[in-house]
């Protein structure tokens, strides 16, 4: 086997996740396993990936891949698996890497299996692990013909330092289709930071879209306030304008692990869950009770929050008196 | 101005995997993607009341016709569906060819995705139909704009948000967050049975059916397993004390 890790970085800090990937394709001890740093600043990391297992590093800082946009990043992995002869490629899923990956697959006619939380070598074969139908089912997964791209679920493996030497830094420069050079990033918002922090909360009551409009927050808010906690929120309400950015909890959020998170009008989507999934106790309501989220709540309550909220909030303070 | 909408009709309810071909059981009820419902919505948005037309285009089973109908109702223009025993199991390489082949018909300035199936949560659908169609891909997109011969969408990602731009033609997925999808209208849902609405076999696209399929697919399903239980998972319906119990709950695990 002999596998290539796409590594995404940030500024000029590559991403835990991406590491952690490059670790495990160390650990499975098949082969040499090398590495793909494409944009600015690539280089100088290089050295990095090689402590995480990497042998060979490729590197490209050519000017299309510059911003963080997918299909440039497709033309430069095309490029570095025909040089290279790799025929596992493996990704930690992003934003980025989720979009680089299905058009690789595309590109090459490559099978491509996405929410992998591991893989292992089985009679020679790599076999990926996955959960599917929100996690309601755990599926062993395989591929036919090479190159074989993977897409591990975000916090799958630790970032563990596999104690690697130096390793062999290679150019590589792209030629590059017209529609993937098209595409232009023409602004930035940084994260703003604003409101309390959720990340070192004990409890946390957080809102989705079944609170039913940005005035209802403050039903989360008074919760949070009897049990001495701070409130969070997905995805959906954040860029809808209901809540901060600073207050996300996900994939494209933040991780946090407080000992009581209670989620109100929250359906429980895998990218959500990654960002919440190891908190100490999980309570849901939620009105529907197929809601995913039940899957993997202590207590699940199947009700509408705007009746057991308020009374909720009433009863803990009287408590707490 | 065309907009394809890519939709997908989707298993209701609790779902599950048939054993004997380990693919989704999809012999019970169905009904539109609702993240496709945005994606629709959005298209609809953008139409306004221009001339352009808008197209929802959808691969699967002859019954994903009823969500076809849907976004008809909901004001799409005409519906194309794919459908061939032969399509059946394709994965993301086989699905992506399918769908692009019909797509590549249609001519359109812009491709709109919704942001998940909500039974195989990809995510991915797009960036490979996209390669296929040789266009600039955008996802996430949580606003739109067409402005004369682009598109401008502003996303969010893990490190804040981003405003992309790309000529059209082009293709982009929306997130959940972008509109609030309509109900169809008694008149629109009267007016969907008379839209036209082609049904596309293999040989219609000019694909061979091993391109299709599982022949099509490069990945397998080798075994299946349940997940491990979470033993003390507690589930209640509301009966008017439904906050008594949370607070019981809490204060056994010394939470409050
Ligand atoms: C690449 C990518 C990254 C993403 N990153 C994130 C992320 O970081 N964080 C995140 O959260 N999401 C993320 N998402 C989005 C995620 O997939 C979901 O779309 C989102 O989490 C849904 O938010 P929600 O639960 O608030 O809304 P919905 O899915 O709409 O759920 C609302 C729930 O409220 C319930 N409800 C409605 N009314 C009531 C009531 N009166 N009482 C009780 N319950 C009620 C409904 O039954 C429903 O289950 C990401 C998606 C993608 C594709
Ligand atoms: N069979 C299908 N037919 C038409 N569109 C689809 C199909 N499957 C997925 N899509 C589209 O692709 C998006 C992402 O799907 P996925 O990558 O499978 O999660 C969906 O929101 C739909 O817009």
């Amino acid at each position: 086997m002999s596998t290539l890790v796409f590594l995404e970085h940030h500024g000029n800090e590559l991403q835990k996740g991406s590491l952690g990937v490059l670790a495990r394709a160390a650990s499975l001890g098949v082969g040499d396993v090398a590495a793909v740093i494409a944009g600015e600043g690539a280089r100088a990391l290089a050295a990095e990936a090689g402590t995480y297992g990497a042998s060979k590093v490729w590197v490209c800082e050519d000017g299309e891949v510059a911003q963080p946009l997918p299909q440039p990043r497709v033309d430069v992995l095309a490029q570095v698996i025909d040089e290279g002869g790799y025929d596992t490629v493996l990704f930690a899923n992003s934003v980025l890497a989720a979009d680089v990956a299905a058009g690789l697959a595309a590109r090459l006619d490559a099978g491509l299996n996405w929410d992998l939380v591991d893989v292992e070598l089985r009679d020679g074969e790599l076999v990926g692990k996955r959960s599917a139908l929100q996690d309601s089912v755990y599926a062993d997964v395989g591929w036919s013909g090479t190159p074989r791209l993977a897409l591990f679920r975000a916090g799958s493996f630790d970032a563990t330092p596999a104690g690697g030497g130096e390793p062999e830094i290679t150019d590589i420069s792209a030629s590059y289709k017209e529609y993937s050079a098209a595409v232009k990033l023409v602004g930035q918002d940084a994260e703003e930071s604003s409101g309390p922090s959720i990340e070192d909360a004990d409890v946390i009551v957080a809102g989705g879209r079944g609170l039913g409009s940005p005035d209802n927050f403050t039903l989360a808010e008074e919760l949070a306030k009897a049990l001495g906690g701070a409130v969070g929120a997905t995805r959906a309400v954040v860029d809808a304008g209901w809540y901060p950015y600073s207050a996300q909890i996900g994939q494209t959020g933040k991780t946090v692990s407080p000992k009581l998170y209670v989620a109100l009008g929250i359906s429980g989507a895998i990218q959500h869950k990654v960002g919440m999934q190891s908190s100490g106790t999980i309570v849901a309501i939620n009105k529907d009770a197929n809601a995913p989220i039940f899957e993997f709540s202590d207590l699940g309550v199947v009700g509408d929050l705007h009746e057991i909220v308020p009374k909720l909030t009433e009863l803990v303070r009287q408590r707490r008196k | 101005m065309r907009i394809a909408v890519c939709v997908k009709h989707v298993p209701e309810g609790p779902t599950r995997i048939d054993p004997s071909t380990k693919r989704l059981d999809r012999s019970g009820e169905g009904a539109l993607n609702h993240f496709d419902a945005n994606a629709v919505e959005e298209a609809l948005r953008l139409k306004g009341d221009s001339d352009t037309e808008v197209v929802a285009v959808s691969l699967g089973p002859q019954k994903a016709l009823d969500s076809l109908r849907k976004a008809l109702a909901m004001g799409a223009d005409r519906a194309v569906l794919v459908s061939d025993d032969a399509a059946a199991g394709s994965d993301l390489v086989a699905t992506s060819r399918l769908l692009a082949a019909a797509l590549e018909r249609q001519e359109a300035d812009l491709v709109l995705f919704g942001q998940q199936a909500a039974d195989a949560d990809g995510a991915v659908l797009w960036a490979a139909v996209a390669e296929r169609l040789a266009r600039p891909v955008i996802s996430q997109a949580m606003e739109l704009s067409v402005d004369g011969g682009s598109v401008r969408v502003k996303r969010q990602t893990e490190f804040g948000y981003d405003t992309i731009e790309a000529p059209l033609p082009a293709v982009v997925a929306v997130s959940d967050a972008i509109n609030e999808p309509r109900y169809p209208s008694l008149k629109g849902i009267m007016g969907a049975k008379k839209k036209p609405q082609d049904v596309l076999s293999l040989a219609d696209l000019g694909v061979d059916a091993g391109a299709a399929g599982e022949a099509g697919s490069r990945t397998t399903v080798l075994a299946l397993g349940d997940p491990p239980a979470r033993a003390d998972a507690r589930k209640i319906e509301d009966d008017g004390n439904a906050a008594q119990a949370i607070v019981d709950f809490l204060a056994e695990k010394r939470l409050v």
